[in-house]
């Protein structure tokens, strides 16, 4: 009997982004979690609850850093955690090959692109646009 | 008691109740099919009888080019893992009273392995998986003269688990990661490399850990426990997995 080949595979040292991308959705799901729960509970259950959204809530809401900064961050977390979560399907479904990659180049534009807008309107939101009615603005808004 | 049994009749051995089974059986001739196709065999078995049992009589008795491995079969080898309705199993250890019979019960190869000709599959993707993990002991010292290496009892029952593998391919084949391109390790091999990996005597565990951290390697499992329910030595794949996933985050066994 000739010998055995063994480990045709060389062994990789250092940096694996699926190892990475395995602990990420392990810690990002924790806080997601809390940020997203926490969501849910101020904007339907503190107050009139889910009858008090409107603009001037939401525009109430992203003139304090801390629920821009609240907002942004689950933004991220949860648009990070989906596409990863969509490219291990996707790994799983479809064979290595030009099919393979439209779907993660898709998952990738389509998450960088919410990505990139929903931070650039929470930071640039302007919650008393020129020439609106009162009635329907931030209380903070000056008539 | 004894006597009651030595003064029964030999006839009462023949009053063990048997039962027609129907069996539906992937067939798959490489010469003759260009798909697998299902055949029915009705086979007369006692409740006590495994599912290898029924395919040694079909082949026996009624269709001789039935094609399946065994070589124990007393549930060691490992050589007739197969699905059984739907489920991986060793046709050895599967008894008829065990199933139900009042359907047909279905019996194919298993699954994410190319397949050669009725129930055999080519194991050859399988066992380069487990090559690959370096399965023996790798141990740069020698133990002292005329002496075995030292390893305490609570030292050897942290892999003790895993030292159970036949290397069947019952959980590897059962798992739906492994199924989609066949990259994977699969849990046959992740199982054989834990065994090492947690063996105090070993020094190679740096090297099957960084084996195991690739894009292939213990990160594709999605724990869906199928390995674990698969395994007919009862081997906890999924946590022997998850504790190589561990062990390579902390970097060391």
């Amino acid at each position: 009997m000739t010998a055995m080949e063994f480990s045709a595979r060389p062994p990789r040292r250092g940096i694996n982004l699926e190892k990475w991308g395995w602990i990420y959705m392990r810690a990002s799901g924790v806080v997601l979690i809390v940020l997203i729960f926490g969501h849910l509970f101020m904007n339907l259950m503190v107050g009139d609850g889910v009858k008090a959204i409107d603009f001037g809530f939401v525009g109430g809401k992203w003139a304090d850093p801390f629920w821009q900064w609240w907002d942004v961050l689950m933004l991220w977390l949860a648009l990070i955690h989906g596409a990863n979560g969509m490219r291990t399907i996707v790994n799983d479904y479809t064979n290595p090959g030009v099919v393979q990659k439209v779907l993660k180049g898709a998952l990738f534009a389509a998450a960088a692109a919410l990505i990139v807008l929903g931070t650039l309107v929470v930071f640039t939101f302007e919650p008393c646009p020129v020439g609106a009615p009162a009635d329907l603005l931030p209380s903070f808004c000056a008539a | 008691m004894s006597t009651t049994t030595l003064e029964q009749p030999p006839a009462a051995e023949a009053a063990i109740q048997s039962f027609t089974v129907t069996f539906l059986i992937r067939r798959f001739d490489p010469d003759v099919d260009t798909e697998p196709r299902w055949q029915d065999f009705d086979v007369e078995m006692y409740a006590t009888d495994r599912v290898l049992d029924a395919l040694h009589k079909i082949k026996w008795e009624q269709d001789g080019s039935l094609t399946f491995r065994r070589s124990c079969a007393h549930g060691i080898c490992g050589s007739d893992a197969m699905r059984i309705n739907g489920r991986n199993r060793l046709a050895c250890k599967t008894l008829i009273k065990d199933l139900d019979i009042s359907k047909p019960i279905y019996v194919e190869a298993i699954k994410g392995l190319p397949l050669e000709k009725d129930l055999i599959v080519d194991m050859e993707p399988f066992f380069a998986s487990y090559r690959e993990v370096q399965p023996f002991l790798i141990a740069g010292s020698a133990p002292v003269a005329g002496k075995e290496r030292v390893q305490s009892v609570a030292e050897r029952a942290i892999f003790d688990d895993t030292t159970k593998c036949i290397l069947c391919a019952a959980c590897t084949s059962s798992c739906p990661v492994f199924w989609t391109d066949g990259q994977y390790f699969g849990p046959a091999a992740i199982v054989n490399a834990h065994r090492f990996i947690f063996d105090s005597r070993d020094e190679g565990s740096q090297t099957r850990l960084d084996i195991l951290n690739d894009k292939e390697g213990v990160w594709r499992c999605r724990t869906t426990f199928n390995c674990t329910e698969a395994c007919p030595r009862g081997i906890e794949v999924t946590k022997a997995i998850a504790e190589v996933k561990q062990a390579i985050m902390r970097g060391k066994p």
